[in-house]
C-alpha cells in the first residue's frame, strides 16, 4: 500500500482504432511519465485499457497532464481519464 | 505489483461515478465561533467574518484539487458554525441585531465559496433563554434575507424531553417564514429545520451546527450514494434476505471508504482534524439517485406499500453495518434520508398517492431523520404544525434516535398543487394533512417530562 500513493491510474475507454496505444504512451514518452504496468480488454467493440504510471519524474504537473491527456483523448475519439491510484485501493482493498 | 488493483475494479469503481451518481455529497468545517464573542455588535460580526473567512479560506481550492486527483465529484462545500444564539447572547437586544449575524455569515460563506452556512441555531430542549427566544424570532426575517445560511433549532432530547413552549413557537415562526417568502412557494422554509436529539457533528443541511463538545475546527464528510446500492441490488433479484443485506453492506463499504479518503486528504490538506464521516444515503432529485428506488428494488410497488418500514429498518442498518468497518470515526446523522421532493421516487409514490404523512412519520422511527422536505398546504393553522412537530419529537425522544422536521406550509398553495425548489431541492406535491385540531393540546405551556428510560445513572 505504502507505494502506491503516488501511483497514477489512466484509464482510456472507447471505440477501437488504430494507434490509441501508441499515441497515449508516445504523451507519457515525451512527457516523463514511466509506465509501470497496462492491461487491455475490448469488450463488445469498446476499447478499454488501464494503464499503472509512476508521474514522480514527469515534467508537468498532475493536473496538465490529466487535461493534455483530455484533450488527446478527444482528439482520438476515446476518453482518458488520469486518477490518483489511492481512490480504488481504498474502495476495493480492506 | 503484487495484490495491485485491477482493470475490472477500477471499471467498476469509475462506472459508479459516471453512471450510478456516486459522489461526496458535502465536505463540511465546523468553526467554534465562541473566541468571537463580544457584547459589541460590530465588533462581534467583524470577529466571526475574520475567523470563518480565514479558517475556511481553502475550503473551495482543496475541494477543487481532490475532485480532479481522483476523479470524485464533491457535490458541495459547506460550514457549519457554533449556535448562534450562544455566540450572539451578549451582544444583541433585538431581533433586529440577531439578523446582522445572518448578514455576515452570508457574506462569510459567499466569500469562501461555501454553498452553505449553518448554525444560526437554538438549542432549547429544556429551556430557551432569552437570546434564544430572540434568535427564534429573528429566523423569518434572517432567512428571508440571506441565501446560504441555514437555521436549526433543537426543541427536545431524550434526557430533557420536549419544551413545548418552544414547540409551539416553531409553528408561528415556520408560517411566518412561509408568508416572508410567499412570492417564491415559501422556499425559505427549507432552510429550517426542527430536532430531537440534535447531533454536535452533522454535516448535513439545514441542520448542520457546530456543537459545543467540538473543537476550535473540524472537517465532517457526508457521502451519498443511493444509486450505487439500487444498482447492485438489481443483480440479487429474488435472492434471499442473506444475500440482500450482504451485497447493501459490501456497497456501503466501497461508498464510505471513498468518503473516508477525502476526509483525510481534506483534512490534511486543510490542517484541519478530521471529525466523522455521515454515512447516509442521501437522494437527488436526479433519475437513478433515489432512496425510494431502492425499497422499490428490495420489492416494494411504491414507497408507502405495507412492508415498508420492515424494508428501510433493514437498508438502514445494514448501510450502517457496512460503513462502520469503512471508517474510523462515523457519526452525524447516518443512515438513509427520506426527503420527498428531494427523491424522485418518493415523489412518484405521493403522486400515485401510496403514501402519507403517517406514513412518512412511521418510517422516521426506524432511519436516519425524520419528516423532510414535506409541502403542506399553507393553510395548515400553526397549532396542527405544532402536533406534527411533537409526534416527530417524542418518536425521537422515546426511541433515543435523531428526529427533525422540515416542513413547507406553502402559501397560497394546497394539496393538488406542486411546488418548485429548483436543482438540488426538486419539487413536491402538495399533501393532505390531517384536519382535526390538537390546538388545545399544544397551547397548554410548559413541557414534556423527559421519558422513564433516560434515567440510566
Amino acid at each position: 500500500m505504502e507505494n502506491t500513493v503516488d501511483k497514477i491510474i489512466i484509464t482510456v475507454v472507447g471505440k477501437d482504432t488504430v494507434g490509441i496505444i501508441a499515441r497515449v504512451c508516445t504523451y507519457l514518452y515525451e512527457n516523463g511519465v514511466n509506465v509501470l504496468d497496462i492491461s487491455q480488454t475490448i469488450v463488445s467493440g469498446y476499447f478499454n485499457m488501464m494503464m499503472i504510471v509512476d508521474m514522480s519524474k514527469a515534467q508537468k504537473s498532475f493536473l496538465d497532464c490529466q487535461k493534455e491527456l483530455d484533450a488527446l483523448g478527444e482528439d482520438i475519439g476515446v476518453s482518458i481519464k488520469c486518477q490518483k491510484a489511492e481512490i480504488f485501493e481504498k474502495m476495493h482493498r480492506i | 505489483m503484487k495484490n495491485m488493483i485491477n482493470i475490472f475494479e477500477v471499471n467498476e469503481t469509475n462506472n459508479m461515478v459516471e453512471h450510478e451518481n456516486l459522489d461526496v455529497r458535502t465536505i463540511t468545517i465546523g468553526i467554534s465561533l465562541l473566541e468571537c464573542i463580544d457584547s459589541n455588535l460590530e465588533k462581534l460580526n467583524e470577529n466571526i467574518y475574520t475567523r470563518i473567512t480565514t479558517v475556511a479560506k481553502d475550503l473551495d481550492r482543496v475541494a477543487a484539487e481532490i475532485e480532479a486527483e481522483y476523479g470524485i465529484p464533491i457535490v458541495n462545500r459547506r460550514i457549519a458554525v457554533t449556535p448562534i444564539a450562544l455566540v450572539g447572547g451578549a451582544a444583541c437586544k433585538t431581533t433586529e441585531d440577531f439578523v446582522t449575524i445572518a448578514k455576515t455569515l452570508d457574506r462569510a460563506a459567499n466569500d469562501v465559496g461555501a454553498n452553505l452556512i449553518g448554525g444560526y441555531s437554538a438549542l432549547v430542549s429544556k429551556g430557551m433563554m432569552r437570546a434564544d427566544e430572540l434568535l427564534i424570532r429573528s429566523i423569518p426575517q434572517a432567512l428571508c434575507s440571506t441565501e446560504r445560511v441555514c437555521s436549526s433549532v433543537n426543541l427536545a432530547s431524550t434526557k430533557t424531553g420536549i419544551n413545548m413552549d418552544a414547540v409551539r413557537l416553531m409553528g408561528e415562526i415556520l408560517l411566518a417564514v412561509a408568508e416572508e417568502s410567499k412570492d417564491r412557494d415559501s422556499v425559505d422554509c427549507m432552510k429550517l429545520v426542527v430536532f430531537c436529539n440534535a447531533p454536535d457533528d452533522n454535516p448535513f443541511m439545514a441542520g448542520a451546527f457546530h456543537g459545543v463538545t467540538e473543537a476550535d475546527a473540524v472537517i465532517n464528510v457526508g457521502v451519498s450514494g443511493p444509486g450505487v446500492v439500487k444498482v447492485a441490488l438489481e443483480k440479487v433479484r429474488g435472492k434471499s434476505f442473506e444475500v440482500l443485506c450482504e451485497t447493501i453492506k459490501k456497497t456501503a463499504f466501497k461508498v464510505t471508504r471513498v468518503g473516508q479518503l477525502v476526509a483525510q486528504e481534506a483534512s490534511r490538506r486543510l490542517g484541519i482534524p478530521f471529525g466523522i464521516i455521515d454515512l447516509s444515503l442521501a437522494p437527488t432529485p436526479a433519475i437513478g439517485d433515489s432512496v425510494a428506488d431502492i425499497l422499490c428494488e428490495i420489492g416494494l410497488e411504491y414507497v408507502g406499500a405495507p412492508g415498508t418500514t420492515a424494508a428501510l429498518a433493514m437498508l438502514n442498518d445494514q448501510v450502517k453495518k457496512g460503513g462502520v468497518m469503512a471508517s474510523s470515526y462515523v457519526g452525524g446523522l447516518s443512515g438513509a434520508f427520506i426527503p420527498v421532493s428531494e427523491d424522485q421516487g418518493m415523489i412518484d409514490a405521493v403522486q400515485a398517492g401510496a403514501i402519507t404523512l403517517e406514513k412518512l412519520e412511521a418510517m422516521t422511527c426506524v432511519c436516519s431523520v425524520g419528516l423532510d422536505m414535506i409541502a403542506i398546504p399553507g393553510d395548515t393553522p400553526a397549532t396542527t404544525i405544532s402536533g406534527i412537530i411533537a409526534d416527530e419529537m417524542a418518536l425521537g425522544m422515546v426511541n433515543q434516535k435523531t428526529t427533525a422536521a422540515r416542513l413547507i406550509p406553502v402559501i397560497g398553495k394546497g394539496v393538488g398543487d406542486t411546488v418548485e425548489f429548483g436543482g438540488l431541492f426538486g419539487y413536491a406535491p402538495i399533501m393532505p394533512v390531517n384536519s382535526y385540531s390538537c390546538a388545545d393540546f399544544v397551547n397548554r405551556k410548559g413541557r414534556i417530562p423527559a421519558p422513564i428510560h433516560s434515567f440510566k445513572n
